[in-house]
């Protein structure tokens, strides 16, 4: 195979630049309120959106810039905890 | 008179999403001068004008708070879904929706006017900031947007009124006089009903060209600078910083100015006018009083510069972001940040913009603390008591230690304000995990005629509260300390013996503690209505008290002379946390919907001042000031 098997990460764990799409959007954290993963999809986070990390905090890394689509959102850990990711691979030039 | 707009005048409802230009649209449309800004919640509340359209139509508009969904989340998000809904007591449901887009973030902007569309409401879309689009390189094709929705499409461009004129034509064509008003029915999307709404903004983005995803723009350049892990709390500290140096660099000359021509102005009246009581109230009273309040509108001014600039380049949302670790670690939502930042400028639009924060034990939390960010009304005190006591002297670095003094007394509201929360969220049941979901708005350079127009705002704010409330105060103050007169053969100066002199003195006992006298003590009282009142009543009083000649203006010398450094000090740090502001007090009775909420702040206010005013008094005695 050329490419590794792509699989799905918590946008949380993407690396600041990493492209990746969002496959699914749930509240995976128990302590996050139901609503959370609800108003994520209505801010666009919906599978098939292309992401982007524009930029992560000093300490623990949070909170992170996030590039959905044509916008941009401050998201905390928990939050981009819930939304799943498959990173694209690099393109070749 | 018809064209006055009445209950009957059809009812237009500007809807969006958050940060797209609705309000800077309504003031076009209306010609009103809402706040407008670069940070998604501005407006929370929703604002009503009217227009005439070409046809002779009046017609009522409503601009409402940017929502992402029809199902709120927030206060403000309430506010709009309750006026779509029909569901506002006392209004009307709108008979008309104007849809405002943002045309560089269509792919989120149109799931909104697909859910709109459900409503069945009449509809127009306003496709908002064309203009910066077009600079993007997106070319949209409306015409055939409007035939994939369904409905008009027009061209705008929120500052510049060319697109106006055809959104216009489409609302005198549209709008009937008095329509036929259909039934709503709402019910919340389901998540597979958001998906395919998605994949139908996919489909039409692909149908008009407009769908495209940026790549490197230039706002990921500045952010990858601004949002640095390292650099970017270098680069706010900086700011910040700057602020407080400008505020009093910039700030000296027009400050002694205004000076001057008050001194020489009440030089003149005492000069002409025959001694009496009208000489009396106006040089002590009048002139004294508001002369050194007005001196204060250089400072307002460069502060609200600033402030201005911040917020209509799209930088605040940064700062909120560079700063949710430590409103998370008080266990603030992330929310918070940018109705804490509204703050300092006054703590009652900040107090408003909590609206934008959904859990209320997290908006309760920021409204209680809000007022512990320096408003702008402390400016005046602040500066009088810096300007007289800490030397203009430079230090390391050439920085001018009264600024660094004035950025202390900023850090020390910010620092109470994060104990105060931390206590609040400890002592209440656990509220889980807080949210932040910010949104990032692309930077732009701020607008020069919006800048202006704001700067020109906080002007008749100001000047109209000197020549109101502080003026009225000072009058009241006046008469005060001047009756009842002081009885024959009495040597004190006259104010020792009327009411407010009486007052005073018994306030002084109770504030001999923290080293204020009997002066500060009877200032302090009419500065419970408005901070600067406060600047301005010891002017009076000090006028009244001094028995000598050619008073009036001087205050800094005066004061200078008579409070030693811990008494300045002290004042200092009552301010930082005192609840000298009825206004701010009545908005939480009404944001909060109970009394309770607006005792327990001033009694917590009153307390920490006391304490932080005693401290602070006994330091510095104990350290020989």
């Amino acid at each position: 195979m050329l490419n590794p098997p792509a699989i799905d990460i918590p946008l949380s764990d993407l690396p600041p630049g990493a492209a990746a799409r969002v496959t699914s959007v749930s509240a995976t954290n128990s302590k996050a309120p139901a609503e959370v993963s609800r108003r994520l999809a209505e801010l666009g986070f919906l599978p098939g959106e292309a992401v982007r990390i524009v930029a992560r905090g000093m300490l623990s890394r949070a909170p992170i810039a996030v590039r959905i689509g044509t916008g941009t959102f401050a998201l905390r850990l928990f939050e981009a905890a819930c939304i799943r990711v498959r990173p694209e691979q690099p393109q070749l030039p | 008179m018809d064209s006055a707009p009445s209950a009957v005048s059809p009812l237009i409802a500007l809807v969006g999403n958050p940060n797209c230009g609705k309000t800077a649209l309504f003031n076009i449309l209306t010609g009103s001068r809402q706040k407008v800004a670069n940070y998604a919640g501005v407006t929370v509340e929703r604002k009503e004008g009217s227009l005439l359209t070409p046809s002779g139509l009046r017609i009522r508009i409503l601009d409402l708070p940017g929502a992402y969904s029809l199902d709120p989340l927030t206060p403000d998000e309430q506010v709009t879904a309750d006026v779509l809904l029909g569901r506002r007591a006392g209004e009307s449901r709108p008979d008309f929706v104007v849809c405002v887009t943002d045309a560089t973030n269509l792919r989120q902007n149109l799931r909104l006017v697909l859910s709109l569309k459900r409503l069945g409401l009449p509809m127009v879309v306003a496709l908002n900031m064309t203009d910066i689009a077009r600079r993007k390189g997106i070319v949209i094709d409306a015409e055939r947007l409007a035939a994939e929705l369904g409905m008009p499409v027009v061209e705008t461009v929120g500052v510049k009124s060319a697109g106006v004129k055809s959104l216009l034509r489409v609302l005198s064509d549209k709008v009937a006089p008095q329509g036929q008003r259909p039934e709503v029915v709402w019910r919340s999307l389901s998540a597979a009903e958001i998906e395919h709404d998605q994949s139908e903004v996919r489909r039409i983005l692909g149908v008009i060209g407009g769908d495209r995803l940026d790549g490197i723009t230039f706002s990921d350049r500045v952010d990858a600078l601004v949002l640095h892990p390292v650099l970017g709390p270098l680069i706010l500290a900086v700011i910040l910083f700057l602020v407080f140096q400008a505020v009093f660099a910039w700030a000296q000359v027009p400050m002694d100015a205004i000076k001057q021509g008050v001194t020489l102005f009440g030089e003149w009246v005492s000069a002409v006018l025959p001694a009496s009581l009208l000489k009396d109230l106006l040089v002590n009273g009048v002139l004294a009083g508001v002369g050194n309040v007005l001196a204060f509108l250089p400072q307002i001014i460069i502060l609200f510069f600033f402030i201005l600039v911040l917020e209509d380049s799209g930088y605040l949302p940064r700062a909120a972001f560079l700063l949710d670790r430590v409103m998370g670690a008080v266990g603030l939502s992330g929310r918070a940040f940018i109705p804490l930042l509204s703050s300092f400028a006054c703590a009652i639009p900040g107090i408003m913009a909590t609206r934008t924060i959904q859990n209320p034990r997290d908006r309760l939390a920021t409204i209680m603390i809000a007022p512990l960010m320096t408003c702008s009304a402390r400016l005046p005190i602040y500066a009088l008591i810096i300007g007289a006591f800490i030397p203009r002297r430079t230090l390391w670095g050439g920085l001018e230690m009264q600024g660094v003094v004035l950025f202390a007394l900023y850090v020390a509201g910010v620092a109470g304000a994060m104990g105060v929360a931390f206590v609040l969220k400890r002592t209440g049941s656990g509220s889980g995990l807080q949210s932040l979901m910010l949104e990032l708005p692309a930077y732009h350079w701020p607008n020069l005629r919006n800048l202006l127009l704001g700067l020109w705002q906080r002007v008749e704010i100001f000047l109209s509260r000197v020549g109101t409330i502080i003026l009225a105060l000072m009058v009241i103050l006046w008469a005060l300390s001047s009756y009842p007169a002081p009885p024959p053969g009495a040597t004190g100066p006259a104010i020792q013996y009327s009411i407010a002199g009486h007052l005073g003195a018994w306030l002084a006992v109770l504030f001999k503690p923290i080293g204020f006298n009997w002066q500060i003590s009877i200032a302090l009282v009419p500065g419970l209505a408005a901070r600067e009142v406060a600047v301005g009543a010891l002017g009076t009083v000090y006028a009244l008290s001094n028995t000598g000649e050619d008073v009036s203006g001087a205050l800094t010398p005066l004061i200078a002379q008579s409070w030693t450094m811990a008494t300045a000090l002290s004042l200092l740090a009552w301010y930082v946390f005192a609840p000298q502001c009825l206004s701010t007090l009545a908005t939480v009775r009404r944001e909060t919907n109970s009394w309770r909420y607006p005792v327990i702040m001033a009694a917590y206010q009153f307390g920490l001042a006391y304490l932080g005013a005693f401290i602070t008094y006994r330091a510095a005695l104990w350290l020989g000031a």
